[in-house]
């Protein structure tokens, strides 16, 4: 594919967004199987289906719409597609099916939407797709039938997912479960990005987890003071936007924000803050790091073989949820991280970005933000390690987050959802919208 | 003539001279008195500390131990691993020489006989502290064999009768045994005869990963063992903060050690002299050759052949004995100490559990061990120790919790030190500055929780440490930070607002 280099930096900020947010959604277009509305996990040829990017997919669906980049029928159908598929896809505990118990296998075969690689029935990722789908039905409202039928499907696909299974006995919810052994050993320990899949699971009307659940989960938080800044921790970025994507925390609060006086969209802003802190401070001497190069999060890394680098012994990740201030850090950041903490911190994140931009304009390849980019690692001339290609985990959450930032679509799309609203109720969030 | 003496015979003098102090050949059990004050089953820290003490102060005390002064720990247990972990730190700082500026000495090759003579050495020399003569000249009537009640109020050891106003159980844990199949067939080593190794496995298994598993498995490793560690679960450290046990798991991954959580060992095989190890992770199923199998997986009490019921002391075989929080057991006359009863099995917690026995056995005192904040420590490097209540413990009671964290990073004197991995974390009650805990991931996180401990036992606040002054540069410097940190947050806008208008009069 042809490469495009323009010069980003004398656009306006809302300009730049738009550019960086359209080319963004160009992924979904690029990496969709029309048939069945599958996503591809990555750019790569022969990348297999990931359901939670199927469901940033569908919740950018709307925004193509609404800026006008496809139209409301074209999204209807994609979205039709892939509603169509999960409804008629097989749930069995056959190891090759698509799901089982409502729930579906993180990772799935772009053609035939079988399970593949033998990966678990994941929890969080059938959430997000859950979000996707709930997005959808909230936002094609219309009298047409393809858009009823999306509305009807996303409800049944909702209401059949048996939340209570997955409790597996325990109070908090298990991570995933497998034909081949059953439940995965670990459940959801201290804050991460599950927020969105307990309240999906208390919301429900057929197979709700009881409220005490949420509350064992936020029992392994942990409210720190780090760098001057007090927060919720969880180190690496993407756990401070991906709940975020769909739902609008700000000033709403649950009983653990109550007693801290603070909310998670602050919380957020808080890790970002921290994030460009740990980077200024910079404690392992990593190439490039400063006030405007941040953004460890779950992302692409080098994969290299340890080797000495400015007199000092280097190892390097592959794929790694990277995190502040416990590492892992490699000197790999997460382009496309910086830019989706956008509408928590702005000002900060734009600068970012536009440092990205000025410094490194090899990383910015038509207008998309790569998974990884380490500047420390430099081999054949170059001036730091790019990764291959793009992920649509990536490319789904600046969507949101810029869209979000701009004109807080997704959030007041997802107001409107009863599963939304009735789950945060049951974990006993108050105040604000709610 | 050479006068110089070999590895092996420098060991067996060692090992004769602490057999001298810690279980005489030629010892004569004495007669009893009429009636012991107190007496004392097994000799251990806890055992050791109580009866020295209270002969000390005057009371009549007879000392039961069926094998050897000083208890697993000073025989198998911290003082033989904390000086193999000293020099396996010494080799770990010569391969790294050139990141301190320093030239990498040529040709690194570990004696390890002399590893373990340094080992046998230093036992040998400590053993003089926890000797029998010590404890006899002291005025306590030390016995040697096995101890069993005959009555309530009555120990017999090798036909002599004891009978005791008070009694400790102190007789200590052995180590778990697995229950893999061919684990048994194929051997295995345990804290109580991996000292005993002659050689370096070049490939060792580590089974387990808590203190002991962790802090040999990296000893091993920088003396020369290709090592993997395998731990049944989804961290290292059981129940510590999960930050601490994700910065050891990186400190051992870049030592070469193979790391693998939530594995289980599931099968043993030999093939000619070699281990075949079968593991499963979920669905994924793998093998390991090894040519050593260390089991470091917990321990199990003491509480067979002492006839507790006997006693009308209660116990349950895996827990041990059942005591209260004055450690008096179901005979209230009986108390018991230390790993037979303990959840947490470290010396210095039988050292202050021997104190609290003291003083409530003899003295009707009401002292609680759950008063006590007791630290504990993980000499791994870095070392991971903690004292108080952790966050999640404090989250279950209810009690609002916040963390002042300092990265070791930031703490110049751990920078020029090149130790500047890790942290420290101060939790206070929230909205407050009273200390209900801490954790300390640093090189020397075991000398640095003592201040944090002192400041709980005598209720000393975060804002108080804030005031203490340390000296420059120090890596205890992170503790005066952390409590720095806390007066910042003092110092919000309307107080800020407050000094400005204030200094600008």
């Amino acid at each position: 594919m042809k490469e495009i280099k323009i010069n980003l930096l004398p656009l306006s900020d809302d300009d730049l967004l738009d550019s960086l947010e359209r080319a963004a959604f160009g992924y979904f277009l690029s990496h969709c199987n029309p048939a069945n509305g599958l996503v591809s996990d990555r750019s790569v040829p022969g990348s297999a289906c990931s359901i939670a990017v199927v469901g940033f997919a569908l919740s950018s669906y709307p925004v193509a719409v609404e800026r006008g980049w496809i139209t409301r029928d074209a999204a209807a159908q994609r979205a039709l597609a892939a509603l169509r598929f999960f409804s008629n896809s097989s749930q069995s505990e056959a190891p090759d099916a698509t799901g089982y118990k409502g729930f579906y296998y993180h990772f799935l075969e772009m053609q035939s939407g079988r399970r593949v690689w033998q990966c678990e029935l994941s929890l969080i990722d059938t959430a997000l797709l859950l979000a996707g789908m709930l997005t959808a039905a909230a936002y094609f409202t219309g009298n047409a039938q393809s858009e009823a039928e999306i509305r009807q499907l996303a409800e049944t696909l909702y209401l059949r997912v048996d939340w209570q299974w997955a409790l597996n006995g325990k109070p908090t919810l298990s991570q995933g479960w497998k034909p081949e052994c059953g439940f995965l050993h670990y459940g959801w320990e201290g804050y991460s990005e599950a927020s969105i899949l307990y309240v999906l699971a208390m919301a429900s009307p057929t197979h709700p987890i009881p409220a005490n659940s949420f509350s064992a989960w936020t029992g392994t938080y942990q409210w720190e003071n780090l760098y001057g800044h007090d927060f919720l921790y969880a180190g690496p970025l993407f756990v401070h936007q991906f709940s975020h994507a769909w739902i609008d925390f700000r000033r709403i609060q649950d009983a653990f924000m109550r007693e801290k006086r603070s909310d998670y969209f602050e919380n957020s802003r808080q890790a970002v803050h921290i994030q460009r802190e740990y980077a200024l401070r910079n404690p392992h001497g990593f190439r490039g790091y400063g006030e405007n190069f941040w953004g460890l999060s779950a992302g692409d890394g080098p994969s290299h073989q340890p080797v000495s680098i400015d007199g000092r012994n280097r190892r390097f990740f592959a794929y790694t949820a990277r995190g502040v201030p416990y590492g892992p850090d490699d000197g790999t950041i997460a382009p496309a991280a910086a830019l989706a903490s956008i509408a928590f911190a702005p000002e900060i994140a734009l600068a970012a970005i536009r440092h990205f931009i000025d410094r490194y304009p090899e990383i910015v390849n038509e207008f998309r933000l790569p998974s990884g980019f380490n500047p420390t690692l430099i081999e054949n001339g170059s001036r730091g390690w790019i990764s291959e290609g793009y992920l649509g985990l990536d490319q789904g959450i600046v969507v949101l987050m810029i869209e979000n930032y701009r004109s807080e679509l997704i959030w007041k799309l997802m107001r409107q959802c009863p599963y939304i609203g009735n789950g945060l109720r049951g974990a006993d969030f108050r105040g604000g919208w709610l | 003539m050479c006068n110089e003496r070999s590895s092996s015979e420098l060991s067996n003098d060692y090992d004769r001279r602490e057999l001298l102090n810690v279980h005489p050949p030629d010892w004569k059990n004495p007669e009893p008195v009429d009636r012991y004050t107190m007496v004392v089953i097994g000799a251990g820290p806890a055992g050791l500390m109580t009866a020295l003490n209270a002969a000390k102060l005057g009371a009549k005390v007879a000392i039961v131990e069926r094998d050897r002064f000083g208890g697993a720990c000073f025989n198998v247990g911290c003082i033989p691993s904390k000086a193999i972990i000293r020099t396996s730190r010494v080799y770990a700082e010569m391969r790294n020489a050139d990141s301190f500026g320093a030239q990498v000495p040529t040709g690194i090759s570990v004696d390890f006989p002399a590893v373990m003579e340094r080992m046998r050495r230093i036992r040998a020399r400590i053993s003089r502290r926890v000797s029998a003569r010590r404890l006899s000249y002291a005025g306590v009537d030390v016995y040697f064999g096995e101890g069993r009640f005959a009555a309530p109020d009555a120990v017999e050891v090798e036909g002599k009768r004891l009978r005791f106003k008070r009694a400790l159980v102190a007789s200590g844990a052995r180590p778990q045994l697995p229950s893999i199949p061919g684990i048994a067939e194929a051997g295995y080593l345990t804290n109580e005869n991996v000292f005993d190794l002659a050689e370096c496995p070049p490939r060792l298994l580590v089974l387990g990963g808590g203190p002991l598993g962790c802090e040999l498995a990296q000893a091993f490793c920088r003396l020369g063992s290709q090592v993997s560690i395998v731990q049944n679960d989804p961290m290292f450290l059981g129940n510590e903060e999960r930050d601490a046990a994700q910065i050891l798991s990186g400190a051992l991954a870049r030592d070469g050690i193979g790391i693998h959580l939530n594995t289980e060992a599931v099968n043993v095989r030999m093939d000619q002299n070699q281990k075949i190890v079968d593991l499963v992770s979920d669905d994924y199923k793998f093998s390991l050759t090894v040519d050593a199998i260390l089991v470091g997986i917990g321990s199990a009490p003491n509480v067979e052949r002492m006839n507790l019921e006997g006693a009308g002391v209660k116990y349950d075989k895996d827990a041990g004995i059942m005591t209260n929080d004055y450690l008096q057991t179901s005979n209230p006359h009986i108390y018991a100490a230390g790993d037979v009863c303990s959840e947490k099995k470290f010396p210095h917690i039988e050292a202050a559990a021997a104190d609290l026995v003291l003083h409530n056995a003899l003295f009707w005192g009401r002292e609680k061990l759950s008063a006590l904040a007791i630290p504990w420590c993980t000499y791994t490097d870095p070392e991971i120790a903690h004292v108080g209540l952790y966050v999640k413990e404090a989250r279950t009671k209810g009690i609002p919790i916040k963390t002042f964290t300092v990265m070791m990073s930031d703490v110049d004197r751990a920078v020029t030190d090149g130790e500047d991995e890790g942290f420290v974390k101060i939790h206070v009650r929230e909205g407050t500055d009273e200390i209900l805990g801490a954790t300390v991931a640093a090189s020397h996180a075991g000398e640095m929780i003592s201040e944090i401990s002192l400041a709980m036992n005598a209720k000393i606040s975060l804002s108080a440490l804030a005031r203490v002054n340390h000296p420059y540069p120090t890596q205890a410097q992170a503790i005066k930070m952390a409590a720095d940190a806390y007066l910042n947050t003092l110092r919000r806008p309307t107080r800020k607002w407050l000094q400005k208008q204030w200094l600008s009069r």
